[in-house]
């Protein structure tokens, strides 16, 4: 190194030094809570404002939680229908049936978004939202919301614990192996889906595995399965091929777990998540020096995930400039975080969790094992244009926009066939009703300017209102800025 | 006031001259408007044993015993192939030699489950490839559609984006001409310059909506009828956008749920007039504005269904199953093969005949002169279902 830069490297040493030490400020809090979370009240970001920022990280990692505050609907409890029952069924049990099972998947929706609104720990939600879309499991495919929910808890549970301790729950969740038909893979023939997915999207990431490890870690999960009744795991000897194998180099009589552990064992595992992370955290673009150095300490910390996260979120990068406002907003962002933010209190989400599917994230029923793609593809011409109707009508009030020209989906599809005249546009037109914003009830910062627009908007807004009240606070959600965290 | 804008007041100041000689007004709107593709999506998976019958096939009537259309009542087309009678409407476009009928489309290690295949089908990526963007989506990434199009593709009513889905295409969802017009007030085309890329993203979105709702016409009428029902409408919105003369690429439609596990029978020939009838309108409307020449419209499905019927009185989830592509310069007739009832695999399904990339092959060739080894990563003949150029 060159002496002369030393005098350089020594400002922005004590820069950053003074950054840790100094109190964060309304920008800053208002960043941190919006990424770590969904939305954040005035009320909220003062708060946070007068803390460092380890405290403030501190503060949020100390809060996490491993239940949920709000009690999940009862069904949840219920017995399951055998799969095998369902296709006996005669056609009209069985329409009324599947009727029932989309009611339920609603209202578990619902539950999982009042969840994210309730919760004093919005990280928690972050991370388990982060983990579905990680371990992409969909109703569509598993059918039961008691399913569903037990692998919502699961990622809760670990959301911010440990995990090499989620993955090998994971892959003996119920709905996993559901999803990925390993229920069904005996030693005859063993079936590749999971030992390909945990390899490609939960472990190693592309490239760094050949087919025969997918073959031979198939051989491995044989026996993981599923008691009929009761749809809970259970591990069938007679199913299970007890023969050598040979995964990533390691040759003996391995069984599911074994090979599990093979997969944490290697560095491409943490890098892969790091890098999600990032993503996730920070911006599109991941620092690939950066990432590595995540890496890294998840390893040493044996994969546990919050001396990860206190890295991230304490990280240089995750304060920058340039990556304020970097990351588009999921539709639960937009939906979550705008009841949030504006102390909207509507008394039924199912609307909230049919919105966030029109807008193209159906909770519990991600498009496919890869979970959402996220970034860019958030936002087409029709998705673009239901956030703002969305935004217009809680901003509004108007009363037909949102139901008579939401964007249409395929998920929409699925519902609405279910059952007709109940589907979700129907939904929407009486239930949007009291999604409305009101302004003379709410505690945030309408007279002062420059706090709403920071409150509201991550960076500048792309056309400065010249409003204020309530009609710059119009505009500034309609601001393109508005989608973006 | 903009060149996009000029250029359309010159076109519309020119529309009641043209209108006085019809000719005119077909050379323009062709010439003007490019080839045009509409995609007709069958979804849940329609079955395609019981939609091109091979009626002369002793085992089609073994396989289903409570199913099988019977002999005199199929729309004959050959001596071993005809139509679901619901299909009759289509019997004129092929006596005209403008349907193509191509038998047993699908591809290698088929997967059955719904969602799973339709991904495969709108990305066009091999049975264990995972891919993120829809196959139309990456021929126009790679081969842009000029930028004077209303949109590069249009998805009408009730699906994703599907084969559309993906960077490098101008894609509006809508309903109708009016109800895209009245919600794209929504958006402003003012952002500036951005070193922010999802900024930039956003902005781009909304210039695409706001220069498309400069180019999308209000609906005309039309001589020709159309259907009543959903599906009726959406050709009929697929019709107003082949009649725009800025032009659409793509337009995407569908039709559902074909997904008939039990009590087939009244479900499948209720999907099948709609959708015979749809089409005959749209080709109808077509003709009547002089765009049927430039305009081919083709099905797809996730997978056929299997030949077996269950004891439902449905059928379960397939493989390859039959498709069909109309237009004027379609050179009608029957490709692929006849379904080997004979060669049923482990499941009971069909082999497939044609890959179904080289059926997609077939309409970027023809279309927009696209060369599909650059977006299928493979070679696929395209097949030979055209006689004119567009």
């Amino acid at each position: 190194m060159r002496w002369t830069r030393l005098p350089l490297l020594l400002f922005i040493a004590c820069a950053a030094l003074v950054a840790r030490a100094q109190a964060l400020g309304y920008e800053d809090a208002r960043h941190l809570l919006n990424r770590t979370g969904f939305g954040a009240t005035d009320a909220e970001v003062r708060d946070f404002a007068a803390l460092t920022r380890e405290e403030a990280v501190d503060r949020l990692l100390g809060g996490a939680r491993r239940e949920s505050v709000t009690p999940p609907p009862l069904f949840v409890d219920e017995p399951i229908v055998p799969y095998r029952r369902i296709r006996e069924m005669p056609a009209e049990e069985r329409m009324a049936f599947r009727r029932t099972l989309v009611q339920q998947g609603l209202q578990l929706r619902a539950w999982w978004i009042g969840e994210m609104l309730a919760t004093p720990s919005p990280l928690t939600e972050r991370m388990t939202l982060f983990w579905h879309s990680h371990f992409a499991t969909s109703q569509r495919k598993v059918r039961f919301s008691q399913l569903m929910y037990r692998q919502n808890a699961l990622l809760r549970r670990e959301s911010l614990g440990n995990f090499a301790t989620l993955l090998h729950a994971m892959a003996k969740d119920p709905a996993m192996l559901v999803w990925l038909d390993n229920a069904r893979s005996r030693r005859e023939a063993p079936n590749e889906n999971f030992a390909r997915e945990v390899m490609e999207l939960f472990t190693l990431g592309e490239g760094h595995y050949g087919e025969r490890d997918v073959k031979e870690a198939a051989r491995a999960f044989t026996g993981w399965s599923l008691r009929p009744a009761s749809a809970s795991f259970v591990y069938r000897p007679m199913w299970h091929d007890g023969g050598e194998k040979t995964v990533l180099g390691a040759t003996g009589a391995l069984d599911g777990d074994e090979v599990l552990d093979l997969l944490l064992a290697r560095p491409e595992t943490a890098q892969h998540l790091a890098r999600k992370l990032w993503l996730e955290f920070v911006s599109p673009t991941p620092d690939e020096v950066e990432v590595a150095r995540w890496a890294r300490t998840f390893r040493a910390a044996r994969y546990e995930i919050k001396p990860l996260m206190r890295e991230i979120l304490l990280s240089p990068a995750f304060w920058a400039r340039e990556n304020r406002g970097a990351l588009v907003k999921s539709p639960v962002d937009v939906v979550v975080g705008t009841l949030h933010t504006f102390s909207i209190h509507p008394a039924d989400l199912r609307p909230a969790a049919v919105t966030s599917a029109l807008l193209g994230q159906n909770l519990f029923a991600p498009p496919n094992v890869k979970g959402w793609p996220g970034g860019d593809a958030w936002i087409d011409s029709a998705t673009l244009l239901g956030r703002r109707q969305f935004a217009e009508r809680v901003f509004r009030g108007s009363q037909e926009s949102m139901t008579k020209d939401a964007p249409r989906t395929a998920q929409e599809g699925d519902m609405a066939a279910a059952k007709p005249g109940a589907g979700p546009r129907a939904m929407l037109g009486r239930g949007l009703g009291s999604y409305a914003f009101n302004g003379t009830s709410w505690q945030g910062p309408l007279a002062a300017p420059g706090r709403l627009d920071a409150l509201v908007l991550p960076i500048a807004p792309a056309t400065p209102p010249r409003a204020e009240g309530i009609e710059r606070l119009e505009r500034l959600v309609a601001d393109p800025a508005y989608q973006l965290r | 006031m903009s060149a996009d804008r000029r250029a359309f007041l010159r076109f519309a100041s020119l529309a009641p001259l043209a209108a006085a000689w019809p000719a005119l007004a077909r050379a323009a709107l062709d010439a003007q408007a490019g080839p045009l593709l509409v995609l007709v999506e069958l979804k849940g998976g329609n079955d395609g044993l019981n939609t091109v019958i091979p009626y002369a096939d002793a085992r089609y009537a073994e396989l289903r015993p409570r199913l099988a259309i019977p002999r005199d009542q199929v729309v004959q087309l050959t001596e071993r192939t005809g139509l679901h009678p619901s299909l009759a409407a289509l019997k004129q476009t092929w006596d005209a030699k403008e349907l193509a009928i191509v038998q047993g489309v699908g591809y290698p290690q088929p997967n059955l489950s719904h969602f799973r295949s339709i991904e495969i089908w709108d990305t066009a990526s091999k049975s264990d490839e995972y891919l993120d963007s829809g196959w139309v989506a990456r021929a126009f990434a790679r081969s842009p559609r000029p930028a004077t199009l209303a949109a590069d593709a249009v998805v009408i009513g009730n699906a994703g984006m599907g084969p559309l889905a993906g960077r490098g295409v101008r894609a509006l969802s809508l309903a109708t001409p009016e109800q895209f017009l009245r919600n794209a007030r929504l958006a402003r085309d003012e952002g500036e310059a951005t070193r922010n890329a999802a900024l930039a993203h956003i902005l781009k979105v909304e210039h695409d909506i706001v220069s498309s709702a400069r180019r999308i016409v209000p609906s005309r009428a039309f001589t020709q009828a159309f259907p009543t029902g959903p599906f009726g409408a959406s050709v009929n919105t697929a019709a107003q956008l082949a009649a725009n003369p800025s032009g659409v690429a793509v337009v995407h439609v569908s039709l559902g749920s074909f997904d008939t596990h039990a009590n087939q029978l009244a479900q499948h020939a209720a999907l099948l007039r709609q959708l015979g009838e749809g089409l005959a309108a749209l080709r109808g409307a077509l003709r009547e504005i002089g765009r049927w020449d430039s305009t081919v419209i083709a099905t797809y499905s996730e997978f056929g269904r299997r030949p077996r019927e269950n004891l439902s009185g449905g059928t379960d989830h397939g493989t390859a199953s039959p498709h069909f592509v109309l237009g004027g310069a379609v050179h009608g007739g029957l490709y692929g093969a006849a379904p080997a009832l004979d060669a049923l695999d482990g499941n009971g399904n069909l082999p497939f005949a044609v890959d179904f990339r080289a059926y997609y092959a077939a309409f970027l060739r023809h279309c927009w002169g696209i060369a599909p080894r650059a977006v299928f990563g493979g070679d696929f003949e395209s097949l030979l279902l055209f006689e004119k150029s567009v």
